[in-house]
C-alpha cells in the first residue's frame, strides 16, 4: 500500500483509520478521510428516471446531496430502515453524495497489511466497488473503493 | 518577476485584458472611420497604458512589442501614415500575441515570445517616412536603461519650455485655463510608485492637460523616479479642485502648486527653433487632444473589483436566506402570532430588497460579450470574400454574471452561421438587387424578466428544399414524411443532433458542431431559440433567456407525495378540468381549452411517481409553453407560487432529461425543478 500518503497518520504509517458500518450481516468500512459526517436518515426525495441505485436527493443544510443505495448497488436484496439507520456522507475528490446504513459500528485503526486486494477475492462487477478486504481481530470488513462507487 | 509585483498581478490581468479588448474594439473602429483622430487617441492611450503597466511588472517582451505599436500608432496619429488594411492587419496580429502573452502569465507559464517577425512587419510599416519625425519617436524609448541619480527635484521655476510648449501654455491662458506647476512627492515606503503616478496623472487630467513633466511621463509610467515628479498641468479647474483631488491620493503629498509665470519663460532659451517647429506641426492638434480626454476620464466611475466567487457566495448567502424566511413564513401561518407575522413580513420586504441588489450586483452589460464580435465579423468577412455591415443594438443590456459567460459560444455559432450560410457573395447579391454590402445585426433586449438576443442577416434566408433533402440524407426524416413536414417543422430539423446544412466544409462552420449545440446550451440555461426565416430576405434567430438563473418564480404542484416546482417563465395559465372535460383522440388525452385543442400529459406518469392516482373528480391542469406549442401537464393539487432558489443536483445526477435541478422548500424538503423543454 502506498507509505507516502500517510500523512495524516502520523506515527502509524502502515495503518489507516476506518469508519466501520453494517449493510444487513456484512460488514463495510471506508476510509475516515473521506467521511464528511454521519446523520440520521433525513428526509429522501426521489428522483425520477435516476439510476437504480439512486435512493435520491436530500438537503444537508442547504446543499442538495445524492444519496446511494448501497444494497441495489450491490445487488443484495430490500433494505429495510431501522432506528439505527444512518446516512454516511462522503466526499471524494469533487463528488459528494451520501450512503444509506443499517448501523455504524465504530471508528477503528485497520493494518494495511491485513488488507486483502478485492481481485484476489472477487469476480464480479462489484470487485471495481470495493478496494479490498480487511482482517480486523478476526472480523473480516469490506473496504469500498470510492473513487468507483462515487463515479459519474 | 519581482516578489513584491506579485499581488498586482491580477490586477495587471484583468487591466491588460480590458485594455486588448478596448484595442481590439477600436482599431476596426478605426479601419471604417480611418479619419477618426478621437479614436486614434484612445487607442494610442490604451496602447500606452499597457506598455507601462507590462514594463511595470516586467514583462519586457509585452512592453517592446507594445512599444514598436505606439510608434506605428503615433505615426497614424500624426498624419505621418495613412491608416489602411494592412497596418490593421499588423496591429491586430499584435494584439493576438499580446493575448497570447497574458493568458501565458496568467497560467504562469514563461512568457518569453518571439515578437520579432511582428516587430519587423511594424518596422516596416513605419519606415519610409519622414526622417526626423521617426528618430524623435525612437528616441524617445532610449532613455529606459538609465536610472536617473539625481535625488534633488528641480525647482517649480525650472521648467524648459520649448516654443511648442509655450505655444500651448499661452493658449490655454487666453482661454482663461490655468497653468500650474505642480511638485509631488511619493512616500519613500509607497511599493507601487508608478501607480500613484498613474492615479496623479488620471485625477489631474480630468479636465485639463498634462503638457509636460519631470522626469518624462514614460519614465513615470515605469516607476523611474525617485521621490517624486513635476507636473505642468493646463486645466479649467481651480487650484482648491487641484488640491483636494490630489489629497484623494493615498501615499503622495504636494509639495509645492504653484501659477506658472509665464513672463520667465517668454525670452527663455529653450530648444533650437528648427527642431521646434517641425515638432509642433507633427502634433498640431492640441484642442482636439483635450476633448476626448474628458470624455475617457468619465468612463472610470468610482468602482470597486470584486472576486466572483465572492458574489457567488453572497449569491449562496441570500438563497439561504430566502429559504429560511420559507420556513419562517410556514411558522408564521401555524403559529398565527400577530407580532411574529408582522417581523415575517418585514423580514420578507427587506429580504426582497436584498435580493434584488445582490441580483443588480451579479448583472453585468452584454457588451462583455459583443465587444469582441466586430473584430471576428472583420476576420470572417476578409476570410470569406464577404462585404459586411454589422450592427449591434442595445450592448448596455444587463445580464446574469453565469448567463454572460456562458452565452458568448451559441452567439459565435450563430453570427457565424449567418456570415457563411446566410449572407450571399457581394457579387450575388448585386446581381439579385441587394446592397453589395451583407448586413448582420446582434442586438439584445429586456422584455419582462426575459432577455431577447437576436441575430439577423439579410442574407437568402433557410432553404427550406435543402434542408429536407439532407434531412433525408442523414436519414432524420423519410423522404415521406419529409414531403408533408411544413416549413416550420423542417427548419426545426435544424436543430436536431448531426445536422449541418454546409454543403462545403468551410473552417468557418460546418464542423460537425451544428445548431443542436447551441440548442442545449441555451436551454441548459432555462432559455429558449426560435428561428424565423424568409426565403430571399434574411434569418433571424432569437434567443431568449431568464434574467437569473440562481432565484426564480415556481409554481409549486403536487402529484402523490411529491412536490414539484415548475418555473413559472414557462407557465402559460392554470386551470380545472372536470373528468368528462377529459377527451382521447388517438390515444392521446386531449382537453378544450377555450376552443382550442390542448394535449395533456400526466406527471405522475411522465414521472414515475409511485401510488394509484385516485379517480378524482376534477384534475388541475398547468398549462406550459413549449418552444410555440401549448401542452397541460396534469397534477392532483396546485400548492402555489413561490419564490425558489435554483440547487444543482451534482455530478452525479447530471443529464436526467426533464429535471431543470432542485430546491430547497420552507419545511426543509427537497423539491425538484422540472424542466419543461426536455420533459416531454
Amino acid at each position: 500500500m502506498e507509505m507516502a500518503n500517510g500523512r495524516a497518520e502520523v506515527g502509524a504509517p502502515d495503518e489507516i483509520q476506518v469508519v466501520t458500518f453494517k449493510l444487513g450481516e456484512e460488514e463495510y468500512a471506508v476510509d475516515i478521510l473521506s467521511v464528511q459526517e454521519i446523520n440520521k436518515l433525513l428526509n429522501i426525495t426521489r428522483v425520477p428516471k435516476a439510476q437504480s441505485y439512486i435512493e435520491g436527493v436530500i438537503n444537508l443544510r442547504g446543499n442538495v446531496i445524492p444519496i446511494l443505495n448501497l444494497y441495489k448497488r450491490f445487488g443484495l436484496g430490500t433494505q429495510g430502515h431501522t432506528d439505527d439507520a444512518r446516512i454516511i456522507v462522503l466526499q471524494h475528490n469533487d463528488i459528494r453524495a451520501g450512503v444509506i446504513v443499517d448501523q455504524v459500528s465504530e471508528v477503528s485503526r485497520l493494518k494495511t497489511s491485513e488488507i486483502e486486494e478485492a481481485s484476489k477475492i472477487y469476480s464480479s462487477i462489484n470487485s471495481e466497488l470495493i478496494q479490498g478486504v480487511g482482517k480486523m481481530n478476526g472480523r473480516l470488513v469490506i473496504l469500498l473503493n470510492l473513487h468507483n462507487l462515487l463515479q459519474v | 518577476m519581482n516578489m513584491d509585483m506579485s499581488q498586482y498581478l491580477d490586477i495587471f490581468l484583468v487591466e491588460s485584458g480590458e485594455h486588448l479588448e478596448n484595442l481590439n474594439q477600436k482599431l476596426v473602429e478605426l479601419e471604417k472611420n480611418p479619419g477618426g483622430l478621437n479614436i486614434l487617441h484612445e487607442i494610442f492611450r490604451s496602447a500606452h497604458t499597457l506598455k507601462g503597466m507590462s514594463s511595470t511588472m516586467g514583462f519586457e517582451d509585452m512592453a517592446d512589442l507594445t512599444h514598436h505599436m505606439e510608434n506605428v500608432l503615433e505615426d497614424l496619429k500624426e498624419g505621418i501614415l495613412q491608416v489602411n488594411t494592412f497596418t490593421i492587419d499588423v496591429l491586430l496580429k499584435c494584439l493576438d500575441r499580446l493575448q497570447l502573452m497574458i493568458d501565458n502569465i496568467r497560467e504562469g507559464q514563461p512568457v518569453n515570445v518571439d515578437n520579432s517577425d511582428l516587430i519587423d512587419l511594424l518596422d516596416h510599416i513605419k519606415s519610409g517616412e519622414p526622417v526626423e519625425a521617426r528618430l524623435e519617436t525612437v528616441a524617445l524609448a532610449m532613455p529606459v536603461s538609465q536610472v536617473p541619480d539625481e535625488v534633488e527635484l528641480p525647482g517649480a521655476a525650472d521648467w524648459e519650455l520649448n516654443q511648442f510648449d509655450l505655444t500651448m501654455v499661452e493658449e490655454a491662458l487666453s482661454r482663461n485655463m490655468n497653468v500650474f506647476s505642480i511638485s509631488i512627492l511619493v512616500d519613500p515606503g509607497c511599493m507601487m510608485k508608478s501607480v500613484r503616478a498613474f492615479m496623479v496623472f488620471k485625477a489631474l487630467e480630468e479636465d485639463g492637460e498634462i503638457i509636460k513633466s519631470e522626469p518624462a511621463a514614460q519614465d513615470l509610467d515605469e516607476g523611474r523616479f525617485n521621490e517624486g515628479f513635476q507636473l505642468l498641468l493646463v486645466t479649467s479647474a481651480d487650484e482648491r479642485v487641484i488640491v483636494s483631488r490630489l489629497n484623494a491620493i493615498s501615499e503622495i503629498s504636494i509639495r509645492q502648486i504653484t501659477r506658472l509665470d509665464l513672463n520667465r519663460y517668454r525670452h527663455g532659451s529653450g530648444v533650437p527653433a528648427e527642431k521646434t517647429v517641425q515638432r509642433a506641426s507633427a502634433e498640431d492638434e492640441p484642442d482636439g487632444q483635450s476633448v476626448p480626454e474628458i470624455n475617457r476620464t468619465q468612463r472610470f466611475r468610482q468602482t470597486v473589483r470584486v472576486d466572483i466567487e465572492k458574489l457567488d457566495n453572497l449569491m449562496n448567502l441570500m438563497g439561504e436566506l430566502v429559504i429560511n424566511k420559507g420556513r419562517l413564513e410556514q411558522i408564521g401561518d401555524i403559529q398565527k402570532l400577530p407580532e411574529l407575522n408582522e417581523t415575517i413580513e418585514q423580514i420578507d420586504r427587506i429580504t426582497t430588497d436584498l435580493q434584488s441588489v445582490v441580483m443588480k450586483v451579479r448583472m453585468v452589460p452584454i457588451k462583455q460579450v459583443f465587444n469582441r464580435f466586430p473584430r471576428m465579423v472583420r476576420d470572417l468577412a476578409r476570410e470569406l470574400n464577404k462585404e459586411i455591415e454589422f450592427i449591434i443594438e442595445g450592448e448596455e443590456t444587463e445580464l446574469d454574471r453565469t448567463v454572460i459567460d456562458e452565452i458568448g459560444d451559441p452567439l459565435v455559432h450563430l453570427l457565424r452561421n449567418a456570415i457563411d450560410h446566410g449572407l450571399e457573395p457581394p457579387g450575388k447579391r448585386e446581381k439579385l438587387g441587394k446592397p453589395r454590402k451583407g448586413m448582420v445585426k446582434l442586438s439584445a433586449r429586456h422584455e419582462g424578466n426575459n432577455v431577447f438576443i437576436e441575430v439577423t442577416d439579410d442574407g437568402q434566408g433557410i432553404q427550406v428544399d435543402k434542408i429536407r433533402a439532407r434531412a433525408v440524407e442523414k436519414g432524420l426524416v423519410d423522404a415521406r414524411e419529409a414531403e408533408q413536414m411544413s416549413d416550420e417543422e423542417t427548419i426545426r430539423l435544424l436543430f436536431k443532433p448531426g445536422f449541418s446544412t454546409a454543403t462545403n466544409i468551410t473552417d468557418i462552420s460546418g464542423r460537425g458542431v451544428g445548431l443542436d449545440v447551441v440548442k442545449n446550451k441555451i436551454e441548459s440555461l432555462n432559455g429558449e431559440v426560435v428561428v424565423e426565416s424568409r426565403a430571399g430576405v434574411g434569418t433571424t434567430f432569437q434567443i431568449r433567456l431568464p434574467l437569473t438563473l440562481a432565484i426564480i418564480q415556481a409554481l409549486l404542484v403536487a402529484v402523490g407525495d411529491e412536490t414539484y416546482a415548475i418555473p413559472l417563465g414557462s407557465v402559460d395559465e392554470t386551470t380545472m378540468l372536470d373528468r368528462e372535460e377529459i377527451k382521447m383522440v388517438q390515444d392521446q388525452e386531449v382537453a378544450l381549452l377555450r376552443g382550442n385543442i390542448l394535449p395533456l400529459a400526466r406527471l405522475r406518469q411522465l414521472l414515475q411517481v409511485p401510488g394509484e392516482s385516485g379517480d378524482q373528480e376534477t384534475t388541475y391542469v398547468v398549462v406550459v409553453r413549449r418552444a410555440d406549442r401549448q401542452i397541460g401537464l396534469v397534477c392532483d393539487s396546485l400548492i402555489g407560487q413561490q419564490e425558489v432558489v435554483i440547487k444543482s443536483l451534482g455530478k452525479l445526477l447530471t443529464g436526467i432529461s426533464g429535471l431543470a435541478g432542485a430546491t430547497i422548500l420552507g419545511d426543509g424538503k427537497v423539491a425538484l425543478i422540472l424542466d419543461v423543454g426536455t420533459l416531454l
